[in-house]
């Protein structure tokens, strides 16, 4: 017999509903904390939404921020923040700097002179600094992006919906982006939370979000429709335990092997696309437990028509056909 | 379903083949560079250095030799939006049409009266009549300066306003001429800008047109954007204008339609000269460094016919007069014209070193941006901190490969090593594919192929799970494999079709990081279909046809 590894045990019979307003009670309870979260403390824009200038500064030798800020502050150019940057993966010569400089005027982008301004002022206090990436967005620019964003997500999401649509039932739609706006939600409301930096890469993210919670949820649909039509009389509630328990081997088996994949990525990729990465990964494991809790209890909810295949029919028709015609002509 | 016809296991194989192939070369990515380079640097020269020779013999011309092009934050480089301020034109159209307006307006002072220019909006032209109830001939003078517009949207518009506002007549482009002048515009730019980073000889720029009125500049491999930006923004704007005085006085009352421009190299002396220029450098169709008589360097230029008439008529006209040669609102040299020059070339002499003679004719030739550029975005990456980013994708993306392959054979055996065997290939594939396609990877990119890796998987294990469940039931084996292969079908479609339509928006939608990592998510869902449902299919049929099992743990 050869060896096979398991998560999850063949026949499941997991009561999914038992607990199910529970469950659909936090994961709006968590919606509605995300909203108000992003709403009191805000997001940490990148430069890409909120225009001005960041700077990749990397020294071989160990720095202070404060001589930084003291070297920058002499230069009046507004608002400047400084982080260090640490990062398992840097050698002990490695030493990174984030250097954000608000934006300064209306349309444009940082000038050559200021930069050469803010690297001289920088190698006074560290001669071995150098700047390993530049980049400027102008206000005019970053308010657009972040318009394309919103459009971006929400074409995406519109587009799910009609396909949902088409292929399912709207019952099923509804239930699968309501799974997918909870599951990106709550990624920015932890966002929001950790004050982790929000820009252009998380937008790419949290579509990515969308497309594997929907990914997930639509597997699991599918199978619900199959069941539909197997077991016409089964209770709706039933069909959808037997639903889940039968797709949770593959839940669990595809949410592994995404994670086991993002894993190294987030370890081992850098510090440069770490947000991206951590965002997807947070987004695996919420899109397969909004698949599992929410987006089947919405479907339950609003019920789905059962008479699969067969035309509509009128409640009169309907109790013409039970009367029957007790009577016939002979022919 | 469990029988594949020869002709189609042969395609797939071959498929699988193409793909390797057209990766490889990814594998030699520096040697096959190398090769490339040299091929494009022999063509554009016309012949071919020893140096070149041997680097192209790095890699054998027979294979292929498309690589995936990597983008800014991966090979390092300069990103650039900038945004073409498009009215500017709109002023030197009215400026250039104030002299000829004056002149037919001139021509009817009896019945006219007076006409001077009064200040107005820069794009419109203010003019007043001395005569206001002669107003409607004046426009109508003014009105034989329009002509039909050129563009497919504004047929039949006419390329001038013209309107009457008390003794004022009022001169302005028509909202047709201005959508089509920006058209120009932006065209013009982008052609020029085009010619100067080829100048510079960097390999795969990306020049595009954004929006109405932008330009997105990648260059890889540049220093920074500061230096990309110099080598766009020093626009050689040049221009002949003619001399009203010269002085030493910068704050000189210059007059109406003149300006005042200080010379290059005499310091202190200012020229005083008409705005409207005579020709401009759009109209220059040549220009080569060369030495003047006095063994000076020097740049030969050539105008096109338009230009060679309008210098050779004012050449004739105003023959002992100064004459401006003007760039970058600097007067390089003010030569009294001695003779009319007709056949429209003329040189440009004056102190400059043989360097600065063939950088000067190298901007000229490659024309004057028509309007000043603003840049509204600019992004510098460093070769390094690329370089660092590749190791650091690639070795993570390698322990992924490793940790789903062992995963997936713990749990599903021999068919864990078909699965993961279809995974491996898929990212070859989507690499050969991006290679042919032209392409970019970027960081981002790197994360959707590692994605895609999760995800591939995905289509395998429900396919593995289904036969796990028709297993369960007692089929027979092939019954078994056949029956989930069917079951899961419909599954795997709506569960990448979904992922697709996400990946297609982003792609349409987003820019920078959003479009560089949906292009491998779309090239990833059709490649995963395939080889999840195509080869996994294939080689489970090639083992149950050989090994023809009774039982199969899975």
């Amino acid at each position: 017999m050869a060896f096979r590894l398991k998560l999850v045990p063949d026949n499941t019979k997991i009561d999914f509903f038992r607990w199910q307003w529970l469950t659909t009670g936090i994961s709006f309870v968590l919606m509605v904390a995300s909203v108000i979260i992003a709403l009191t403390m805000g997001l940490n824009f990148g430069i890409d939404f909120k225009g001005g200038t960041t700077i990749r500064a990397e020294s071989s030798t160990a720095f202070e921020v404060s001589d930084y800020r003291q070297a920058l502050e002499a230069l009046d150019l507004g608002d400047v923040s400084i982080t260090e940057v640490f990062d398992p993966t840097f050698g002990a010569d490695r030493h990174v700097a984030q250097i954000r400089i608000g934006a300064t005027d209306d349309t444009g982008s940082v000038t050559p002179e200021e930069l050469n301004r803010i690297e001289a002022a920088l190698q006074v206090v560290d001669p071995n600094v150098s700047f390993a990436a530049v980049e400027s967005v102008g206000p005019k620019v970053s308010g657009e992006l972040i318009m394309t964003a919103i459009y971006a997500v929400s074409a995406a999401a519109l587009g799910i919906l009609l396909y949902i649509w088409l292929r399912f039932e709207w019952q099923f739609a509804v239930g699968a982006v309501t799974a997918l706006i909870h599951d990106v939600l709550i990624t920015v409301g932890i966002f929001s939370l950790f004050q982790l930096r929000f820009d252009l890469t998380t937008i790419a993210a949290l579509l990515t979000i969308l497309g594997y919670s929907v990914n997930d949820t639509v597997v699991v649909f599918d199978r619900l429709r199959e069941n539909l039509i197997k077991f016409k009389t089964m209770p709706l509630i039933d069909i959808m335990n037997l639903t889940v328990n039968e797709t949770l081997s593959r839940t669990v088996m595809t949410a592994m092997t995404t994670a086991l994949a993002l894993a190294p990525l987030l370890i081992w990729g850098g510090d440069v696309i770490r947000n991206f990465v951590f965002a997807m990964f947070l987004g695996v494991f919420i899109g397969a437990y909004s698949t599992v809790y929410l987006a089947k209890s919405i479907v339950l909810w609003l019920g789905v028509r059962r008479d699969w295949g067969k035309p509509e029919k009128t409640q009169k028709a309907e109790r013409d056909e039970l009367a029957g015609t007790p009577f016939q002509d002979a022919p | 379903m469990l029988q594949i016809p020869t002709w189609k296991r042969i395609l797939i194989l071959a498929l699988v083949a193409l793909g390797l192939l057209y990766a490889m070369p990814n594998l030699f990515y520096g040697r096959v560079e190398a090769h490339n380079d040299a091929i494009v640097e022999a063509g554009r020269a016309g012949f071919e250095t020893p140096e070149q020779a041997a680097a192209r013999s790095l890699w054998p011309d027979w294979l292929p030799s498309t690589l995936v092009n990597l983008g800014l934050d991966l090979r390092g480089g300069a990103h650039l939006l900038g945004e073409i301020n498009v009215d500017e034109v709109y002023q030197s159209r009215m400026t250039a049409l104030w002299p000829e307006l004056r002149d037919a307006l001139a021509a009817e002072r009896d019945s006219l009266g007076g006409v001077r220019r009064v200040p107005g909006p820069p794009d419109q032209l203010h003019v007043e009549i001395g005569n206001p109830d002669q107003m409607s001939r004046a426009v109508q003078i003014a009105r034989t300066f329009a002509a039909p517009v050129v563009s497919l949207t504004g047929a039949g518009a006419s390329t001038l306003d013209v309107t009457a506002s008390g003794p004022t007549l009022i001169v302005q482009l028509s909202a047709a001429e201005k959508a089509a002048t920006d058209d120009r515009t932006i065209q013009q730019s982008l052609e020029i800008v085009r010619r100067r980073v080829d100048e510079v000889g960097t390999r795969e720029p990306t020049i595009q047109r954004q929006g109405q009125d932008r330009i997105l500049i990648q260059v890889p491999g540049i220093g920074s954007a500061e230096e990309l930006k110099e080598l766009i923004g020093t626009t050689a704007k040049l221009t002949f204008n003619p001399v009203v005085g010269r002085g030493t006085d910068p704050n000189v009352q210059a007059g109406l339609g003149n300006i005042v421009v200080p010379s290059m190299d005499e310091p202190g002396v200012y020229y005083t000269l008409a705005e409207a220029p005579v020709v401009t450098g759009e109209d220059l169709t040549d220009a080569r460094p060369s030495f003047d008589q006095n063994g000076q360097p020097s740049v030969d230029f050539r105008f096109g016919p338009q230009g060679a008439r309008r210098f050779g008529a004012y050449t004739t006209a105003n023959i002992g007069q100064p004459f401006a040669i003007v760039l970058d609102e600097q007067v390089i040299s003010a030569p009294v014209i001695r003779q009319a020059i007709t056949t429209g070339s003329g040189q440009i002499s004056g102190a400059m070193s043989v360097e600065e003679s063939t950088q000067l004719a190298v901007l000229l030739r490659a024309g004057a941006l028509p309007a000043e550029m603003t840049f509204l975005e600019e992004r510098t990456i460093g070769p390094e901190l690329g370089q660092d980013s590749i190791d650091a994708g690639s070795k993570a993306a390698t322990i992924a490969t490793v940790l789903v392959v062992a995963y997936m054979v713990a749990s599903y055996g021999l068919f864990g090593v078909f699965a993961s065997i279809a995974v491996v290939v898929n990212v070859i594939l989507i690499l050969a594919i991006m290679g042919a396609m032209g392409a970019t990877l970027t960081l981002p990119g790197i994360a959707g192929i590692v994605l895609t890796v999760g995800t591939a998987v995905d289509a395998n294990v429900i396919i593995y799970e289904r036969i796990r469940e028709e297993l369960r039931a007692g089929k027979r084996v092939v019954k078994a494999i056949d029956d989930g292969f069917n079951e899961a079908m419909s599954a795997i479609i709506d569960a990448n079709v979904t992922t697709f339509i996400a990946a297609l928006v982003m792609f349409f939608l987003g820019s920078g990081p959003v479009k560089g990592f949906a292009v491998t998510l779309v090239i990833g869902i059709a490649t995963s279909v395939f080889t999840a449902i195509y080869l996994t299919r294939l080689l489970i049929i090639i083992w149950l046809e050989r090994r023809r099992p009774t039982e199969l743990v899975l």
